[in-house]
């Protein structure tokens, strides 16, 4: 097992290896470039071509590539053009508030939407079961910033049950440790803080996990239809098991491998989803810095933030194969 | 008295038209005995057993209606509630199905498959379980059990699968146990050993058996009474050797008739049942075998023909006396 979750990581490198000359290439041949960003209608093409020139710019692609993995290796994403600011400062300020939110909308997703989708399934033509379908074809269906704004309209305007926006009130003054705002409150004792700012999750990660929600209740009714009609699992009656015994251990164990795959999958789109999320609740993460990033074309933090993302996503999709191998011994590597 | 006692039993699917699937079946197994139900697919057989247990498909929703009674030591197990059933269910009455690898589910270790039923009904303790689990798939005849608990079902032959199975059926010591085509899905010479572990499981434990099968060479070896199923209803019903030797209703002489032999001279034909399951005419109008039988008269398709005789029970109004004794012996 060991061995096998070695070798997936070693394939990581060249993966990653790949994607960061693709991207940079992409990124560098996007029209405009960080100097007109920065100089705007002001700059002439004198001023425009030297600033070009103390990026760093005006040198060979190849070169500045070569340069810019150098620096990767020894962990320095370089500085931002646009804040002056080494990327691993920002990224350590804004991606816990990201990663933060998107781990909410999976648990509430993943919490929610297998139940919901079993119960479907077992139910199936009942008014749970009708329910679950149209409601989780409406979740795909409504764009997240319409949703977002709705939500917000409601539970926080109208109703006034959650804060509209940010990540903490700004009458708490609460320590930072890790820059994980509720993790922080549970570690330094101001559980105050740490309510709060779960308090603050609460309308943007239901937001960003409907769409994912939808998904997962779709496959998982799907997938335990499918397995309800096996033989195994009349033989788990057949032997007089009690319900909770033949749903866990008969059907679900087994109507989970599709599931696990289509999370890993959403993982990628969680990410985009929580940019948007994050704008409508105003809420810091990484998703503003990084959509005013593409605008200042501040090539720095865009490649920084890609290869995390890639990173990430590659790990997520290495945990849900790992689990394959937990959840169906056929499946298990050699 | 009888075990179970099985009167008019009538199963009818209701999907765009109505299906009546078992028609009026009534059988008895008494305690210790082995009853068989034989017929071709589809002539009710597996639903029959299905039902009993209230496994069915959709059994207690509209889409399927179950009449009849079943008294199983007293209780009406059609009318249990869900409660009762899975009480009953795995401890006094279990349950061996046809294909041994479908059956077990591939994601759990075989001894937590066998362990469960254990825990569930005699109330031990996980590793108790665990202890008793490999005592019965060394009875069942699994070699080295301790090895094989911790396996999966894909680790294991096709007949250490269906061994797998039984242990689990009989880890209770039921008082029946209903085996649907135990070795159709068995390699020849592993469905002579299952039958005869089979046997010899009831006959230490003196549980009930109710085999149902298309094979009359499973019956021959194994059943005290049988019940031949056509179209959904018992057709004929006797005991094992008056059956074989005095058949009297025709589907069953051609049953016989069709069973390949090694005495037959060679170049001599398989004398096969003309038409299919399919030609069958609905019970109401006469005799549903009258569109396939060679001895039709007129009177077969002048309604229901009612089953007579006792012990040696049939339905036909033209019966025949069967195919030479001395060669089906």
């Amino acid at each position: 097992m060991l061995r096998y979750i070695v070798r997936r990581l070693l394939q990581l490198i060249p993966t990653l290896l790949g994607l960061s000359v693709i991207l940079f290439i992409w990124l560098h041949r996007l029209p405009g470039g960080p100097e007109t960003a920065i100089l705007g209608e002001r700059g002439t093409d004198e001023t425009r071509a030297k600033l070009r020139h103390d990026l760093g710019l005006d040198e060979p692609l190849w070169i500045q590539y070569f340069r810019f993995m150098r620096r990767m290796i020894t962990g320095n994403l370089g500085t931002s053009i646009s804040t002056h600011r080494p990327v691993v400062t920002e990224f350590a300020e804004r991606f816990p508030g990201t990663v933060e939110l998107t781990v909410s909308a999976l648990i509430i997703a993943i919490g929610l939407g297998i139940p919901l989708g079993y119960l479907a399934a077992r139910r199936r033509g009942s008014i749970v079961d009708h329910g679950s379908v149209a409601g989780s074809l409406l979740g795909i269906c409504v764009p997240i910033f319409v949703l977002a704004y709705l939500v917000k309209e409601v539970f926080a305007v109208k109703l006034g049950w959650f804060p509209a926006a940010g990540r903490q009130d700004v009458t708490i003054d609460a320590t930072r440790v890790t820059n994980f705002y509720v993790l922080d409150g549970m570690l330094t004792g101001e559980w105050d803080a740490a309510a709060d700012a779960l308090k603050h999750l609460v309308l943007p990660a239901f937001t960003l996990a409907t769409i994912p929600l939808a998904i997962i209740i779709r496959m998982t009714r799907a997938s335990v239809l499918e397995v309800l009609g096996e033989d195994y699992v009349r033989t788990a009656e057949a032997k007089g098991l009690t319900e909770r015994v033949v749903r866990r251990r008969h059907v679900l164990r087994n109507a989970l491998l599709p599931i696990v795959t289509t999370i890993g999958l959403l993982t990628g789109g969680l990410l985009s989803g929580a940019v948007l999320t994050e704008t409508v609740y105003s809420f810091t993460g990484i998703g503003q810095f990084i959509a005013e990033s593409i605008d200042r074309r501040d090539y720095p933090v865009l490649m920084g933030f890609i290869m995390f993302v890639a990173v990430i996503y590659v790990t997520v999709n290495l945990l849900v194969d790992i689990s394959y191998g937990l959840i169906d011994p056929r499946v298990r590597v050699r | 008295m009888a075990l179970l006692e099985v009167e008019d039993l009538g199963v009818t699917f209701r999907g765009d038209r109505e299906v009546r699937a078992v028609d009026g079946v009534s059988f008895t197994v008494d305690a210790g005995e082995v009853t068989g139900l034989v017929g071709e697919s589809g002539c009710g057989k597996s639903v029959t057993s299905l039902a009993l247990i209230g496994l069915l498909p959709k059994q207690n929703t509209r889409r399927v209606r179950v009449d009849g009674r079943a008294l199983f030591d007293g209780l009406d197990l059609l009318r249990a509630d869900t409660r009762t059933l899975r009480d009953i269910r795995g401890r006094e009455i279990a349950m061996i199905f046809q294909d041994p690898l479908s059956s077990l589910n591939p994601v759990v270790p075989i001894g937590v498959q066998v362990a469960e039923v254990l825990v569930r009904h005699r109330g031990v303790s996980k590793a108790e379980a665990q202890r008793r689990a490999a005592q019965l798939l060394d009875r069942v005849g699994i070699p080295d059990p301790n090895r094989r608990l911790k396996e999966y079902p894909h680790q294991l032959s096709g007949g250490m699968r269906q061994r797998a199975l039984i242990a689990m059926a009989v880890a209770c010591r039921p008082r029946l146990l209903i085996a649907d085509e135990p070795t159709t899905a068995l390699d020849v010479t592993i469905q002579a050993q299952i039958l005869e572990l089979l046997k010899e499981l009831v006959r230490e434990d003196g549980t009930a058996m109710i085999m149902i099968t298309h094979d009359l060479g499973v019956v021959a070896g194994l059943c005290d009474r049988v019940n031949v199923l056509y179209a959904g209803r018992v057709v004929e019903s006797a005991a094992r050797r008056p059956l074989f030797a005095e058949p009297v209703h025709p589907y069953t002489i051609g049953l016989l008739n069709s069973i390949p032999r090694l005495d037959a001279g060679q170049g001599a034909r398989l004398t096969p049942i003309r038409g299919s399951v399919r030609d069958v005419l609905p019970w109401s109008q006469g005799c549903a075998f009258a569109p396939r039988c060679d001895r039709a008269v007129e009177e077969c398709l002048a309604g229901p023909p009612e089953i007579t005789g006792d012990p040696h029970s049939f339905r036909c109004v033209n019966p025949g006396v069967g195919v030479d004794l001395e060669e089906v012996r």
